[in-house]
């Protein structure tokens, strides 16, 4: 199962609807759910602010069930400049409220609350996977 | 996502619902954020919130710099899924939550 979109932000609604129906068929926990939830936001919005410039173009998101272990694979592609987001440093949490940035907050989330993340850039695609228990 | 102010006095009380994210922020910030002029009590429900990301973290933060200048600002109701967003990212630390 996949859906294609356009890199605009606007198109998280339709991605969290497409990803949220398919987690309810799969008895999916409200936490979890609220967690893709968040990484799908952070992922896609990345996606549609940096891998194509200024310009719009496409993303990919597929949806798999992982039975064996009861958990679900997320994987989100696009046909833009290669960028690995995962390759930053975590943010400083520990800062306060002046010294807070929020750059990397949304990866260090994503990293925080899913099971697996990774990366790769195949077949001139950025390939960023997730899997999350259900 | 949907937002509503009700000011009484110097008071602000804003409830918001639906999802949080990079498409909502904006709005919430657009309509929050100039909505504070001679607030000194802002009080932010998120009852009804599924789920706030980064974009809604950096809205809040944004309303906690301008009351940390002129009162205070107090979120309260979050569902432990969203509260549980508040803390690990250590908003939890210097926002005031009920």
């Amino acid at each position: 199962m996949s859906l294609t979109v356009e890199t605009k932000i606007a198109n998280i609604e339709r991605i969290t609807n497409y990803v949220n129906e398919q987690l309810d068929n799969m008895k999916c926990s409200r936490r979890a759910k609220t967690q893709i939830d968040i990484a799908l936001d952070e992922l896609f919005s990345n996606i549609c602010n940096y891998a194509y410039g200024d310009r719009i173009g496409h993303a990919t998101i597929r949806v798999q069930e992982i039975p064996e272990t009861n958990s679900v694979s997320i994987t989100l592609e696009d046909g833009g400049i290669p960028f690995d987001p995962l390759a930053h440093d975590d943010p400083d949490i520990s800062l306060g409220i002046h010294e807070r940035a929020i750059g990397g907050l949304g990866i260090f989330m994503v990293k925080k609350t899913m099971n697996a993340v990774k990366y790769e850039y195949r077949d001139g695609l950025n390939i960023l996977t997730v899997v999350k228990s259900l | 996502m949907n937002v509503t102010l009700n000011r009484d006095g110097n008071a602000l009380f804003v409830t918001i619902s639906g999802r949080v994210n990079t498409a909502t922020a904006p709005e919430l910030e657009a309509t929050l954020v100039p909505a504070l002029d001679g607030v000194v009590d802002l009080t932010i429900d998120m009852a009804e919130v599924l789920y706030i990301s980064s974009a809604g973290l950096r809205v809040i933060l944004t309303a906690q710099k301008i009351m940390a200048r002129q009162g205070t600002l107090t979120v309260r109701n979050l569902r432990p899924e969203v509260y549980e967003v508040f803390d690990m990212t250590g908003f939890a630390e210097f926002i005031n939550i009920e």
